[in-house]
């Protein structure tokens, strides 16, 4: 038993130092693993300091519940595979969130007369908690497909969610003045998971990248909260590093599709803005579609191939054979390349992940702004599953709806070879004026397929 | 826990926000990925008032609450690290040395 306040205190500040050193070694990709650790290892102290100490009974209850989550926890992460990578982060990111809820409803259901300060930070961390766990479940769903990622929208949807936020605002402050009766926080809470579907419903899949990095900032924050309610330095710490890193990725996002953070939130992108840049296929200009072989020769005599990977080689599950493709290349002394754009994917650098899990050395993996110079002097990119992020229109059309994003140049490059599924749009439901380049042909079908021939096919060139 | 003044709680707060923003600003968007599921493993620290509430419970109301939110909190913690170490281990600089390449580098 540890009952000195002050070795409790020293002891978790160590688990801080641990949290902020594990955040440091991610900068690079060479330590970032053995900082994952130093994280673990800190964990493992605060919640050893935890158990040590004076005054915990219920021990049958905490054994199990630290084996039943530990068991639920290893097999979600061991099984999960590196496409579903999203929503594996977003349940967890809920769980955390709803965790957080729970404790400050058991606070507030023993707090005989709480302190005004501790009635704020049990109404944010309940409210907080409670968003994030809905709106990450909702996340969850749509990304593993369970409901539609399209955008669901009905009339006077926001003026519903402002009503519903308002009114667990007007119960959060009543607590707050006094109004210190159990069903007000439950109410809260109800009032809190609904806002949280409500307020994920109508964001569509592409925009999940900044969702996702929203929600895990909400969490970090209701964490941060819950340690005002218990008065642990360790909790404020740590929910407040989350915080802050989650709302940087926010702001990164969105400043990587040039939109506003209100916009991907409230905007339901892509069901209001269809139709826009439509009439630009009437000029005469057809795509031209191509044949594996054809592809093949066109690859076999680069000598620099640039690949632009996006979410649909990730549903087709083909990154494996992506380097597969551009290992049968190099041995032909072939320069490969992979161009990554920073919101390809449903999540922050998730085609990176993807390509780390198929083997592909992180050296060849270029950031757009890296890559983008290169483009000029490639002799043929191919575009795997990608869309949106190589649309021209984003450069020179400004009543496009993505007008101003950043995308990659691929079109600089000598020739353009498109794998792609079919000529349906992408996810901003416009055309892609790519495709109408004379310098670039279409591969149409599965990427896992096409990328397949196109292997025997460069083996056989 | 030793009750610290609001105040310097607060204080505390501001200044992991802004430590915060200071360490992550300086990951690679190729770590973005690892990064998300390594802050979600350390908002998994809210396992510590998990524990507490259940281990001062003494009502059944609480237990059971208490006992969830450890649940939950547990998944969170061992979840998001065991993944945060297998997306980790993958990022290498060179392929597995199985295949023979040129040595270009």
């Amino acid at each position: 038993m540890i009952s000195d306040p002050d070795v409790v205190g020293l002891l978790y500040l160590v688990t801080i130092a641990c949290f902020v050193v594990s955040l440091k070694f991610l900068s690079s990709p060479r330590h970032a693993r053995k900082g994952n650790w130093i994280g673990g290892a800190g964990m493992l102290l605060a919640i050893a300091t935890t158990l040590l100490l004076e005054g915990l009974e219920n021990w049958l209850w905490i054994v199990v519940g630290l084996v039943l989550g530990s068991v639920v926890g290893v097999i979600g992460a061991r099984n999960v595979r590196m496409t579903a990578m999203p929503q594996m982060v977003a349940i967890f990111n809920g769980v955390g969130g709803g965790a957080a809820a729970l404790v400050a409803l058991s606070e507030w259901h023993n707090a005989a007369d709480p302190l005004r300060d501790e009635t704020v930070s049990i109404v944010l961390s309940a409210l907080i908690g409670s968003i994030s766990f809905a709106g990450s479940v909702v996340a969850f769903a749509k990304l593993q497909e369970l409901i539609s990622g399209r955008p669901i929208v009905f009339a006077g949807q926001n003026i519903v969610n402002i009503a519903v936020l308002a009114g667990a605002a007007v119960l959060g402050t009543a607590a707050v003045v006094g109004l210190e009766e159990q069903w007000v926080l439950y109410v809260l809470i109800g009032l809190a998971l609904l806002f949280g579907v409500m307020f994920v419903l109508p964001i569509g899949g592409a925009d999940m990248p900044v969702v996702i990095s929203l929600l895990n900032a909400f969490t970090g924050l209701a964490a941060s909260a819950t340690g005002f309610v218990l008065d642990s330095t360790v909790l404020i710490v740590s929910g407040m590093l989350v915080g802050a890193a989650g709302t940087l990725l926010t702001l990164l996002m969105a400043r990587a599709m040039n939109r506003s953070v209100t916009n991907v939130l409230f905007g339901a992108f892509g069901q209001v803005q269809v139709g826009a840049g439509v009439a630009r296929t009437d000029d005469g200009r057809t795509v031209r579609a191509t044949s594996p072989e054809d592809v093949a020769v066109q690859l076999s005599y680069a000598r620099k191939v640039v690949v632009a990977p996006g979410y649909g080689m990730a549903v087709a599950q083909a990154q494996h054979d992506v380097r597969q493709l551009a290992d049968v290349l190099e041995e032909k002394g072939i320069e490969v390349k992979y161009a990554i754009h920073p919101v390809a994917g449903r999540m922050p650098g998730h085609m990176n992940v993807l390509l780390a899990e198929a083997n592909v050395p992180y050296t060849q993996l270029h950031e757009m702004d890296d890559i983008n110079p290169d483009f000029p002097q490639t002799d043929v990119v191919l575009v795997i599953g990608a869309n949106d992020v190589t649309n021209p229109a984003a450069r020179s059309d400004p009543g496009s709806p993505i007008y101003g994003m950043p995308i990659l140049d691929v079109d600089k490059a000598a020739s353009i070879v498109v794998l792609k599924r079919s000529m349906s749009p992408g996810f901003a439901g416009i055309d892609n004026e790519l495709y109408l380049d004379a310098k670039t042909t279409m591969l149409f079908g599965d990427a896992k397929d096409s990328v397949l021939k196109l292997i025997s096919a460069v083996k056989s060139a | 826990m030793t009750d610290l003044p609001l105040v310097i709680e607060l204080t505390i707060l501001v200044l992991a926000a802004f430590l915060g923003f200071e360490v992550i600003a300086k990951v690679p968007t190729m770590l973005h990925t690892p990064l998300m599921s390594g802050a979600n493993f350390i908002h998994g620290i809210v396992i510590v008032g998990a524990i507490i509430v259940l281990g001062t419970a003494d009502d059944t109301f609480t237990k059971v609450v208490g006992f969830a939110a450890l649940v939950l909190a547990t998944a969170n913690v061992v979840g998001g690290w065991f993944v945060t170490d297998r997306m980790l281990g993958m990022f290498k600089r060179r392929p597995e040395p199985a295949r023979q390449k040129k040595d270009d580098e």
